[in-house]
């Protein structure tokens, strides 16, 4: 099993959302969060005053799926949250030990 | 008589029981009711400035965790203000004294309503023969120095105590607002210019600034000039902000910023045209100058700060409206339409040079600005009063002569110099009071909240409350 971590632009979460439901993913976990990578901040002016916004908000999404489901996920979420410009994020893939379901106790794909 | 001349706020208290004029004594004048609703409204307008507008305006500009202790402090400020002034405000400041400051005879506004017949004194206007009962006056007036004080905060909050700014407040009201509003605004009114043998008594009974001849229709000096630089002293002694140059101090809300200075812009006609006294011509004059100087400040405020720094903002757009209303007060009733134009347009590029390169200089921690948009507003409105009162620029000039109510213009260079003069009477007068108000607020209680409190946020540390529960 894989466990999948993307960081996305916040107006394409719905997007990709409907791409993974469609290749079978059955739950997903948001985060609203700020980072920057080559994209870098920005600067804002208030009078006088200038400050430089290092950290721009983004969604992190996270999804745990099956070794056979992964090359999927990773193109859907590739497909849907490609603008083709700077800041579009990042996708991290991690080996996932263990799935437990709290409420039944099945395990591994069973509880996915 | 040399110097009476058309300035606002006379008053002559003429009691409506009191002794008549000479043996002819014709029946004291009976209130218009169309001036006395004109001034009611205008009040409750004022008020509306303070509370919620300065409150909103300023609180938007704070990070969240202060934008309680902004609001407590203009809402109690307000408050404790309004009572002074019926305690004793009204009285040293708008009754008989000497040049620099009222008498007791109004403590406790005593004397304003009879019981015993139901009668009510009367205050006069600007013109002869028309009264407005005393209390619509006193209320009018007590709005004006209650939101002078709360002006002030704009340039110290964050990081003061709430106990200082209580302490700083009556003092300030009354070493510095009282003597100001005195000097400036205190006369005997049109009526008490009965003929030429008196002209010279009358006029000496005046505050100094008002003998001297300087216009101010609704508060340049007494209001603008005198808590902006009051508010530089505040900042300077209190110190910046922590982390100031070094973390971002974003405005929290400029929507509430937004909404707050379009509601002081709606409150200011009560201000400005109120100020007239009376529901008349001049009244029309000052509303339509706040109205319009107001928006060319915007546009001038917009287009300089789209031009020098790349982009047009929602703040610029807010302070260039403060800025034009602050401007054009001491000129509302007092310029017409030229000068309008010409103030507001100058108001809002001077002030957003206030705001810049003037307070770099000063290298000063005014967090919200008061000196550079109220201060310098103030001066540049009461400077350019004298330019264009002038009839040659299209402003009505003044009243030289009370007896006849004539009124003429001197030259455009003798009344600025007489502009200059109050200006700088204020300035010093203002400074020297607000150091010894902080001062002493600093001796009693300190002036500062710990760095862990400030760091906290005055909301939680001072008020134990929060502003905002997602």
């Amino acid at each position: 099993m894989k466990f999948v971590a993307a960081i996305l632009k916040p107006f394409k979460l719905d997007d990709v959302r409907e791409a993974l439901s469609e290749v079978g993913v059955s739950g997903i976990t948001v985060t609203e969060v700020k980072g920057f990578g080559r994209q870098k901040g920005h600067t804002e002016l208030y009078r006088g005053a200038e400050y430089v916004v290092d950290f721009l908000p983004k969604v992190k999404l996270e999804v745990a799926v099956t070794d056979e489901q992964l090359d999927a996920v990773i193109d859907a979420i590739t497909k849907t949250a490609n603008t083709g410009k700077i800041g579009d994020g990042k996708i991290f893939v991690y080996d996932l030990e263990q799935v437990i379901r709290i409420r039944t106790g099945e395990t591994g794909a069973e509880a996915l | 008589m040399t110097n009476a001349v058309r300035i606002l706020f006379p008053l002559a208290l003429l009691l409506a029981t009191g002794a008549a004029f000479g043996d002819e004594a014709a029946a004291p004048p009976v209130p218009n009711k169309g001036d006395v609703a004109w001034m009611l409204t205008s009040t409750a307008l004022v008020l509306l400035m303070s509370v919620p507008a300065l409150a909103l305006f300023y609180g938007g500009l704070v990070r969240t965790k202060n934008m309680l202790s902004v609001l407590m402090q203009v809402f109690v400020v307000f408050s404790l203000i309004t009572v002074l002034w019926c305690i004793y405000g009204y009285s040293l400041a708008f009754t008989e004294g000497n040049p620099f400051i009222g008498g007791l005879d109004r403590l406790f506004l005593k004397g304003t309503f009879n019981p015993a017949d139901g009668s009510f004194s009367m205050a006069a206007t600007f013109s002869k023969a028309t009264v407005i009962p005393e209390l619509v006056f006193v209320a009018f007036q007590a709005t004006f120095a209650a939101i002078t004080v709360c002006l002030i905060l704009g340039a110290i909050v964050e990081r003061i105590k709430f106990s200082a700014v209580l302490i700083f407040s009556v003092i300030w009201f009354t070493i510095s607002y009282l003597p100001i509003a005195h000097m400036v605004w205190f006369w005997m009114g049109p009526d008490a210019y009965t003929g030429p043998e008196v002209v010279d008594a009358m006029t000496a009974k005046a505050g100094q600034i008002w003998q001297w001849g300087a216009l101010d229709f609704a508060g340049g000096t007494v209001v603008h000039i005198n808590a902006g630089v009051a508010g530089l002293v505040g900042a300077y002694l209190l110190g910046k902000r922590v982390g100031y140059g070094r973390e971002a101090f974003t405005p929290h809300s400029l929507t509430l910023t937004m909404v707050g200075a379009s509601l002081l812009w709606f409150g200011w006609f009560g201000f400005n045209a109120g100020s007239a006294l009376e529901a008349n011509g001049f009244a029309a004059l000052a509303f339509i100058n706040t109205f319009l100087a107001t928006a060319c400040a915007v546009l001038s405020w917009t287009f300089g700060e789209w031009l020098l720094k790349g982009k047009p903002s929602m703040l610029g757009a807010a302070s260039g409206a403060v800025a034009g209303l602050v401007a054009i007060t001491p000129a509302a009733g007092n310029v017409g339409i030229p000068g309008a134009f010409v103030i507001g347009f100058a108001a809002g590029l001077v002030c957003l040079w206030g705001v810049n390169g003037l307070k770099k200089l000063l290298g000063v921690d005014d967090a919200l600005d008061v000196f550079g948009v109220h201060a310098v507003g103030g001066i540049l409105g009461a400077l350019l009063t004298g330019v264009f009162n002038s009839p040659d620029l299209g402003g009505p000039g003044f009243v030289v002569d009370w007896v006849t109510a004539k009124t003429g213009f001197s030259s455009i260079g003798a009344q600025f110099l007489v502009q200059a003069k109050a200006v700088g009477v204020s300035v010093v007068w203002t400074a020297v009071s607000a150091l010894i108000a902080f001062k002493i607020a600093d001796v009693l209680v300190g002036l500062r909240v710990s760095e862990e409190e400030e760091r906290e946020g005055l909301d939680i540390t001072a008020h134990g409350e929060s502003a905002y529960r997602y």
